[in-house]
């Protein structure tokens, strides 16, 4: 293992650098939520001169914190899962196969990344309305499930291009030595492709549910008090009277902390992957 | 020869059966997404005559505050008529849209409330029933409004799509203690609120005569409206065009933007104020001496740990002798106001809750949490206790205020001419001054924009 | 790019009978495989897409949208105010172009090569390097809102941190800049969207890094290379495919964004700050004027179409010469 110095002095300064850019705002939000409200945005001191651990119980009553933390989580897993699993079949299918339409479909799916959210606001939101109306029942207007059809199909350009993309650099000799056992095609796709390309996977997964995570437009369209999502809870702690700034920094720690967690776990996954040594 | 499948996948069947166990689990919490989401909750106009579906706006200290405040009126409601009332409480950043989002679709509620100034705007989609002769009289006849507060509901000489609900006005805030101890007495007149700024600021301990949200454009725009008014200028002429570059709009804004500028009586760094509650929250430590804001900062400033008796309330003065045209108005009516949705089925059951809540009994009820004035003729102004504030307050909105432009532009106007006096305030918060001439410039982009767009 | 087998990983003397069943099924599936996501796509993105672009071509404004079809048709009319640049509007809209692109460029390409340095010096695992790297993640994971607003704190002139450390601690500057307003505006919403942006691209490097077997590197390190050799021939071009993806979408994306500038100015922001999104949305949302929001979002639209096809012609042509 050539390590230069140059290369560890590299090393020190990136973890260095990169460690207060991303720390020092945190410690920011940490310190905001520990402050009684006037002091949030007054004289600015290092550590509050009152702190307080008030902000984190009043959260939960000045907005409806736990139902709408709930609501976020079913919807941004269930589409998170939904949207993988139907980008890895089309990832496959651009990475494997030559069809016709190709081309044509990496590229409209592409366009779609090209076009501004707010502008197509409104006509989804028509079109769901219509689809309860010929149904008959409320099934896409201010339900989760609209919500997550919407979200799911969002992370879906990005998540079929990067695992095809993925799948290119994982040789073909893995299908086809699969193929040789006896596997079918979806065969060879999840007992032998997919855990090598589980890498990819997990940061398209982890792409998924944080894009419906912090999605705030479309989820303020679209639902009502019974399916609000975070990111709108959030807002809400912003009223007439006051903004509850405090408040706001604690809610946004408390609901991060599980996402966290879960990046923590998932630490163990991002390793190398099972193609070194496959084909042998 | 060993193949791969066997070596790299040893558990064949473990996978399979850990497959068909991930997708039981995803069945079963899509199933817990999809019942319990919009099943029971307001779907847009209700089938039944006996179910109204209410948008209520943010009025008081937070959404779930105002729920708490509301239910117990709405039960009283249900009790009177037999019609129950569906509520959901929407907060600001999201109403507009979702307003926009019902008058697209056709699918939305009964019953709503709106900003008043966009009550023209919303007006001209159509979208809204008129109150007609006969509406009125069913919610209670046009009387028993405070014509002034009647006047937002719609663009002159058209029947108005909404009425008054709460009323809301301007008042200038000034920190009684801090005039006393300057032996000052609340002005009368601009030139006095100006001497009386400059001698009570001293930038050395931070303390500034006047404070400003000067990074709101709804701030900007509405100062820039209300001393342009008092220097005899008017945003649109009769035939609905934008005169924003007439002297009077020119001297106003000159008005508002010399404060900071010429007059230097507020702390540059105000320009970095946009959410609400800073200005009031310096004003409430002591930071500046006076503040002008809408009657809701008594909450920020109490929540500041600012008592009631420590601040008086007057009029926002007008330059003294009035300018020629010149209107002595301290003050827009702000507000909320009531419509209803078009395609309601339920219109008697909506007359009959508009009616309710513009009745004297409810506005009493209803003005203190949500520290408003009762938009009705002889109404009780309770939202303080401070007898001369609410005094100030109730007079100005009877007589000394006038709505902004009641046309379909509204918001454009608002956006364009409040971008217009904040970039002018930044320019004079960065050291460079401000003329006359940087003013007009900056006003007529404002009004090349509105004609530009087609509007 | 052709399929080769070594003779040596297929039992002598079977031949695979595999590919001689079903031969329509081996047809057939890739469009089966599509399927699902095209339907989404279709009602999700496209419809509604192309029903913004039909709203370009009238005059969508708070008198007609209750009633879409009964809005008069603006033929070109939408497009021809967009890109007059005599008008203010015109004007203004080629300013937020320019200040978007230059935006995109430094926000992009900074939030990779920060990406990029992170992924390569935690690829060794050493204790902690879990840790470490979930750290990073974290401007990812806290919520925009909060993040946005954090950091509007800091950049407040007189109580902001930013400020402090500058002026008071480390007396790099005599007196507190703005940050809010004026051209430090540009600044700060950058360095806003690279905090945001960053750990992002390092998520997705460091995923594409896993795919780079130790061998390769092995065989280099004992053939003399160091670090920095790997670096630059292996791992970047390993990386290539993850990186054309990662770049082109960071593009895209941080050209749209409107989250991080609306939390941090609102619907007016500052001149130097006037990002293409805000702009949009003034002239749809705020102003009532969809048809004229639309019309500018589709010249983005035909503007990013160009930008991607031109990125990709020389992506590809690069790889084939590869």
């Amino acid at each position: 293992m050539h390590e230069p110095r140059s290369f560890r002095v590299f090393r020190v300064v990136v973890v260095a650098g990169l460690g207060l850019f991303t720390l020092v705002p945190l410690y920011v939000m940490v310190t905001s939520a520990l402050k009684p409200l006037g002091d949030v945005q007054g004289d600015f001191r290092w550590w509050p001169t009152h702190p307080t651990l008030r902000p984190f119980v009043d959260i939960w009553s000045t907005v409806p914190l736990a139902r709408y933390f709930i609501n976020s989580l079913v919807v941004c897993l269930v589409a998170t899962a939904f949207s993988v699993l139907i980008a890895i079949f089309a990832a496959y299918a651009v990475s494997r196969y030559r069809f016709r339409g190709r081309r044509a479909f990496i590229g409209t799916v592409l366009s779609t990344q090209m076009f501004p959210g707010i502008l197509f606001l409104l006509p989804l939101f028509l079109i769901f309305v219509n689809i309860d109306k010929q149904l008959g029942f409320t099934f896409l207007y201010q339900t989760r499930v609209g919500l997550i059809v919407t979200y799911l199909t969002f992370s879906l350009p990005f998540s079929i291009w990067m695992l095809a993309s993925y799948l290119d650099g994982i040789p073909r000799d893995l299908d086809e030595a699969a193929k040789v056992d006896g596997c079918r095609a979806l065969g060879a796709l999840f007992r032998v492709v997919l855990p090598a390309a589980r890498p990819g996977v997990i940061a398209v997964a982890v792409y998924a549910f944080m894009t419906a995570w912090g999605e705030l437009l479309f989820a303020s369209q679209m639902t009502n008090d019974a399916t609000k999502t975070l990111a709108i809870g959030l807002q809400n702690y912003s009223t007439q009277i006051n903004v509850y700034w405090n408040q706001v920094m604690a809610a946004s720690l408390v609901v991060s902390v599980p996402v966290v967690v879960g990046f923590l776990l998932l630490q163990k996954y991002l390793v190398a992957g099972l193609t070194a040594g496959a084909v042998k | 020869m060993r193949t791969i499948a066997h070596t790299t996948n040893p558990g064949g069947s473990d996978m399979k059966a850990r497959l068909i166990g991930i997708v039981v689990v995803l069945l079963a919490v899509s199933a817990t997404a999809a019942c319990g989401g919009g099943g029971n909750s307001s779907s847009g106009s209700s089938a039944s005559s006996k179910t109204l579906t209410y948008w209520a706006s943010n009025q008081g200290t937070s959404l779930e505050n105002d729920k708490a405040v509301l239910t117990p009126e709405l039960a009283k409601f249900e009790k009177q008529t037999g019609v129950k009332v569906d509520l959901q409480v929407i907060g600001w950043p999201d109403l507009l849209n979702k307003i926009l989002g019902a008058t697209t679709s056709g699918q939305g509620p009964d019953v709503l409330n709106i900003g008043n100034t966009w009550a023209a705007s919303l007006q001209a989609t159509g979208a809204f029933m008129p109150y007609d002769a006969k509406a009125l009289t069913a919610i209670g006849g046009q009387d028993k409004f405070v014509p002034t507060a009647f006047d937002t509901g719609g663009a002159p000489g058209m029947t108005p799509t909404s009425v008054p609900l709460y009323g809301l006005v301007y008042g200038l805030y000034y920190n009684k203690k801090m005039f006393a101890d300057a032996g000052l007495q609340p002005p009368t007149t601009w030139q006095e609120l100006v001497a009386a700024a400059v001698k009570l600021t001293d930038p050395a301990k931070k303390q500034y005569g006047m404070v400003l949200e000067g990074a709101s454009y709804t701030e900007s725009v509405h100062f820039a409206f209300i001393f342009g008014r008092q220097n005899g200028g008017q945003p649109f002429d009769a035939a609905g065009n934008p005169t924003f570059t007439s002297a009077g709009m020119v001297n106003g804004v000159k008005q508002y933007v010399d404060l900071l500028g010429k007059d230097k009586v507020v702390n540059p760094s105000n320009v970095q104020y946009k959410n609400g509650p800073e200005s009031p929250g310096d004003f409430a430590k002591g930071k500046a001496a006076m503040l002008m804001s809408q009657m809701n900062a008594d909450n920020t400033l109490q929540a500041d740990g600012m008592k009631s008796s420590e601040y008086g309330v007057v009029a926002i003065p007008a330059p003294s002798p009035l300018p020629a045209g010149g209107k002595d108005i301290a003050s827009f009516v702000a507000g909320i106001n009531l419509s209803i949705f078009k395609n309601t089925k339920n219109q008697d059951a909506a007359l009959k809750f508009v009616k309710f809540m513009t009745s004297p009994e409810e506005q009493a009820i209803l003005d203190k949490p949500f520290t408003a004035l009762p938009v009705v003729k002889g109404g009780t102004v309770n939202f303080t206790d401070n007898k001369a504030e609410a005094a100030t307050f109730a007079l100005v909105l009877a007589t000394m205020s006038e709505p902004l432009p009641r046309i379909a532009a509204e918001s454009a106007f608002e956006t364009n001419v409040g971008a217009a006096v904040n970039g002018l305030l930044a320019q004079a918060a960065t050291g460079k001054a401000v003329s006359t001439s940087d003013i007009k410039a900056a006003l007529q982009q404002a009004q090349d924009k509105m004609a530009a767009a087609g509007l | 790019m052709p399929v080769t087998t070594t003779p040596t990983s297929r039992s002598a003397g079977t031949v695979p009978p595999v590919h001689r069943r079903r031969p329509d099924w081996n047809r057939r599936t890739p469009y089966l495989l599509i399927l699902a996501a095209i339907l989404l796509e279709l009602l999700i993105h496209i419809v509604p897409m192309l029903a913004g672009i039909w709203m370009s071509f009238i005059k969508l404004n708070q008198f007609f949208i209750a009633n879409w079809s009964k809005a008069p048709g603006a033929g070109l009319g939408n497009y021809k105010i967009a890109v007059d640049f005599s008008t203010p509007i015109g004007r203004a809209l080629l300013h937020s172009f320019t200040v978007t692109c230059l935006y995109t460029l430094i926000v992009v390409g900074l939030s990779w090569l920060f990406g990029m340095s992170a992924a390569a010096v935690l690829q060794r695992g050493f204790r902690g390097r879990g840790g470490l790297r979930t750290m990073f993640l974290v401007p990812y994971s806290l919520p925009i809102y909060a993040g946005v607003i954090t950091w509007s704190f800091m950049l407040q002139r007189d109580n902001g941190l930013v400020n402090h450390v500058l002026v008071s601690d480390l007396h790099l500057l005599d007196h507190p800049p703005f940050w809010l307003i004026g051209n430090n505006a540009f600044v700060s919403v950058a360095v806003v969207a690279l905090w945001r942006s960053w750990p992002f691209a390092f998520l997705m490097i460091m995923a594409g890094m896993q795919s780079i077997p130790d061998e390769v590197y092995e065989a280099a390190a004992t053939d003399g290379a160091n670090v920095w050799k790997q670096l630059r021939y292996i791992t970047l071009g390993a990386l290539r495919p993850v990186n054309v993806v990662l770049l082109l979408m960071l593009f895209l994306w941080t050209f749209n964004d409107f989250n991080t500038p609306f939390v941090l100015f609102g619907p007016t922001p500052p001149d130097s700050a006037d990002l293409m999104s805000i702009h949009i949305y003034d002239n749809s949302f705020v102003n009532w004027n969809f048809g004229l929001g639309a019309a500018m979002s589709v010249l983005l639209l035909l503007f990013l179409l160009v930008v991607t096809g031109a990125y990709l012609l020389i992506a590809n042509r690069r790889s084939r010469r590869a």
